[in-house]
């Protein structure tokens, strides 16, 4: 473990997002972000482990466009839109918000930032309490953060709900009179109450039909031209995606493994990974001959990651150096940000070389010793 | 507030009548119970022939209805379709539109008593050219039928392991219920046979795990190693990857093909996802609201889609490599399950409503041959295709004064 994280070079890891907090275009800048959870032992409730679920993000959002976030499940998409929350504490990294750092701020100062980051969430049907008519769901928010006087509030919740598709006789109704699509329509209204500037959707269409899917989806891009909001679209779903973001992340064990603009990644996708993800992907139509790079065996387990690069244990142009260096996040072509060793420069390459070569000679005085 | 006053009314049920329907309920499926508890039945009752030899199964005008206690709820309506043998149907729709009431009927794996099929045939090869039909079958005849020759594959893997039972004990179970002469030797070699089979190397070591230690798609592997493990004819997926990741996905797919083709049996795939349904089916079925609207080869249904349902089933949703502005979304929801219209189910969200000029106000669209392959219900090709027949749903008051 300490092998490995001596080869990190987080001078490397960030390259390309140096200072990009101060351009006030960019509403979100997220650098080098880490969030392990500990495992503990049984007894002393020791440490003895960390799952690392989130190893070394960084991205950046522009102000009303959106960024796509994909991966399999358990690569920790939804672990970093928590942490960018501060649902969850960091261990490592900054995340910058409209300029501020988000973790440096006191519990006051984060509740006024509070309603600017709101979260619409993946299941409908356990995200809203059931005990409370959709008015006062909108209504509670905009009360706690004073959002418009008490006496508007009323007409204000009616507006947004107008707006998110709702008519107004549906305020005295409870969740459950409602069907998926309709109550993620509420969540949508819930989020959007609070007059944010930044959504992040946590899988917001997966629970749902495909009909009702589009519905939503419509939705989230009119709000989106109309509110001029920025969103963190968190799916598993490629071709809803590419369909709503501007921007896509791909996200492989905890690691964002490409970054860049929806055209360039569908078109021309640089990492291995990304590569066989892409060609998973269904095509309706039955003449259509998969070229299929079908991947061999599972997700490793984040609490034990495998050395080097992550994805090398099923990655088909694996080389030496993968196995024992993890890869630079690095600027392949201009904002189009991949982690892999196949486009490494002449000179980062012989700086990688030295780096195998000593673990090697390493490895070999260790059995040297067993033996 | 006026709209929602309305809508309230028109879904009350007074005390009164909620005991009138439930009485009337309790008294209908009690009799439909006996029928089918009885096990000395004659044979002659419920064995038939196939229409065609080559089919595995035949849907007939099936009609599964549930008699709830606010009313007939007809999750199935006249449903008619073939599988033929080694061959993979796809059965497409939305939630809700009776794709997994139709395959549960064909295992009689219902939620008894509310849930009955009142009607119709279901017709089962079973070879030498006699078949089951299955809605009559005994429960202990369909007993060694399940498993043996028609077996499932459920949504979802977690749920449908028993956590507490090794993966090993769970196959073995299948085969020795079915093989009651196999040693218990011979039982373990076929599990672990079976577990190879589905591309798990290290048999041995999976064999004496349990169901948690294992992946989503692993776990999806062990069910299908089960379902497979005493040579179906007929496999049903459940939606068998929709809790899946897309790479994940790839995978099971391809090995559903290749297993299919191995052992000689057909698929009856049960999902919403267009994609994976045209990169496996040969046949598609297109459902709504309980009812057939779009029956075809695959070539058919993607590349001509003739029902505006299944045109706008194909537009909402977003194609990698093809940009759109807006999505389509279907307007409107589905009809209300318990009190369904006359006229054509899909009439109020159709888009296409002149071009029926008026015909879809009258009573719902027959089946309309448009090709030897492709059937299609709706009035915009009455007159330039052949009309094969009306769905005909039971009269539930005829079924309850009855033959008896």
């Amino acid at each position: 473990m300490a092998k490995n994280e001596n080869i990190v070079h987080d001078e490397y890891v960030a390259h390309g997002f140096k200072d990009a907090e101060k351009n006030p275009e960019n509403l979100l800048v997220v650098k080098n972000l880490y969030k392990y959870f500990p495992i503990k032992s049984q007894f002393f409730k020791r440490t003895i482990g960390n799952v690392k679920a989130v190893d070394g993000v960084s991205f950046k959002i522009k102000r009303g466009t959106t960024m796509g976030l994909v991966g399999e499940s358990g690569c920790g998409k939804s672990t970093v839109g928590r942490t960018i929350l501060r649902l969850e504490q960091k261990t490592k990294g900054e995340v910058f918000f409209n300029g501020t750092e988000i973790f440096s701020l006191s519990k006051s100062e984060l509740r006024k930032m509070r309603p600017k980051i709101q979260i619409i969430f993946q299941d409908p049907y356990s995200s809203l309490s059931p005990r409370l008519p959709i008015g006062e769901i909108i209504a509670e928010g905009v009360k706690e953060h004073k959002i418009v006087p008490a006496d508007e509030v009323d007409d204000y919740v009616t507006r947004i709900m107008h707006a998110c598709g709702l008519q107004e006789y549906h305020k005295d109704r409870y969740p459950h009179e409602f069907s998926g699509g309709q109550r993620q329509r509420i969540c949508i209204a819930r989020a959007l109450a609070l007059n944010p500037d930044f959504i992040l959707c946590d899988e917001p269409v997966s629970a749902l039909d495909v009909s009702i899917q589009a519905q939503v989806i419509n939705l989230l891009r009119d709000l989106q031209k109309q509110f001029n909001l920025t969103y963190l679209f968190i799916s598993h779903d490629l071709s809803v995606v590419e369909h709503i973001s501007d921007t896509v992340g791909v996200m492989y064990l905890g690691n964002l493994v490409e970054y860049s603009d929806t055209d360039k990644v569908f078109a021309k996708p640089l990492h291995p990974y990304t590569k066989a993800l892409f060609s998973a992907i269904p095509v309706p139509d039955p003449d259509y001959k998969m070229d299929r790079i079908i991947l061999e065996g599972s997700i490793p387990s984040p609490s034990n990651p495998p050395s080097g690069c992550k994805f090398h244990t099923r990655c088909k142009e694996c080389m030496e150096v993968c196995k024992y260096c993890q890869p630079d996040f690095m600027e392949v072509e201009p904002d189009h940000f991949c982690a892999c060793h196949l486009y490494n420069s002449a000179e980062r390459n012989a700086e990688f070389a030295a780096i195998v070569k000593e673990e090697k000679a390493k490895e070999a005085a260790q059995k040297a010793e067993e033996k | 507030m006026s709209a929602s006053k309305k809508k309230k009314d028109a879904n009350y049920i007074s005390g009164k009548e909620s005991r009138a329907i439930s009485k009337f309920n309790r008294k209908l499926t009690k009799r439909l119970e006996k029928d089918r508890a009885d096990a000395n039945k004659d044979p002659a009752l419920y064995t038939t022939r196939m229409r065609d030899p080559n089919n595995v199964v035949e849907f007939d005008n099936v009609c599964t209805y549930f008699f709830t206690d606010i009313g007939t709820v007809k999750a199935v309506d006249g449903v008619s379709f073939d599988i033929p043998k080694c061959s993979t149907v796809g059965v497409v729709g939305e939630s809700g539109c009776g794709k997994s009431v139709t395959s549960l009927s064909l295992m009689q794996l219902l939620q008894r008593p509310q849930g009955q099929t009142a009607g119709g045939e279901i017709r089962f090869n079973i070879g030498n050219g006699e078949a089951l039909n299955i809605v009559n079958t005994p429960t202990a005849k369909m007993q060694e039928i399940r498993g043996n020759h028609i077996s499932m594959i459920f949504q979802e893997p977690m749920t449908s392991l028993n956590p507490v039972f090794r993966i090993g004990a769970q196959i073995d179970e299948v085969i020795k219920l079915h093989n009651p002469d196999m040693s218990k030797d011979d039982v373990k070699k076929r599990t672990l046979e079976m577990i190879e089979l589905v591309g798990i190397a290290d048999g041995e070591s999976i064999y004496k795990r349990y169901p948690h230690e294992l992946s989503g798609g692993m776990r999806q592997r062990i069910m299908i190693a089960i379902a497979l493990a005493c040579s179906p004819g007929l496999i049903i997926a459940d939606e068998p990857t929709t809790a899946l990741d897309v790479t994940i996905q790839a995978q099971i797919l391809d090995l559903l093909r290749d297993l299919k083709d191995k052992i000689n049996s057909s698929i009856m795939l049960i999902t919403h996802d267009l994609g994976v349904v045209a990169s496996m089916a040969d046949y598609v079925v297109v459902m709504y609201a309980g009812r057939v609207v779009e029956k075809g080869t695959a070539e058919d249904i993607f590349h001509h889609p003739c029902h505006p349902y299944t045109i706008g089933l194909m537009r909402s949703k977003p194609v990698v490599g093809k940009k759109v502005d807006s999505l389509y979304n279907i307007p409107g929801s589905v009809p209300n399950p318990v009190d369904m219209p006359n006229y054509c189910y899909f009439r109020d969200r159709c888009e296409m409503r002149d071009e029926c000029k008026g015909m879809c106000d009258g009573k719902y669209p027959p089946e309309i041959k448009i090709n030897d392959t492709h059937v299609v219900s709706c009035y915009r090709f009455f007159e330039t295709g052949e009309v094969l027949g009306y769905p005909k749903p039971v009269d539930v008051e005829e079924l309850y004064h009855g033959k008896k």
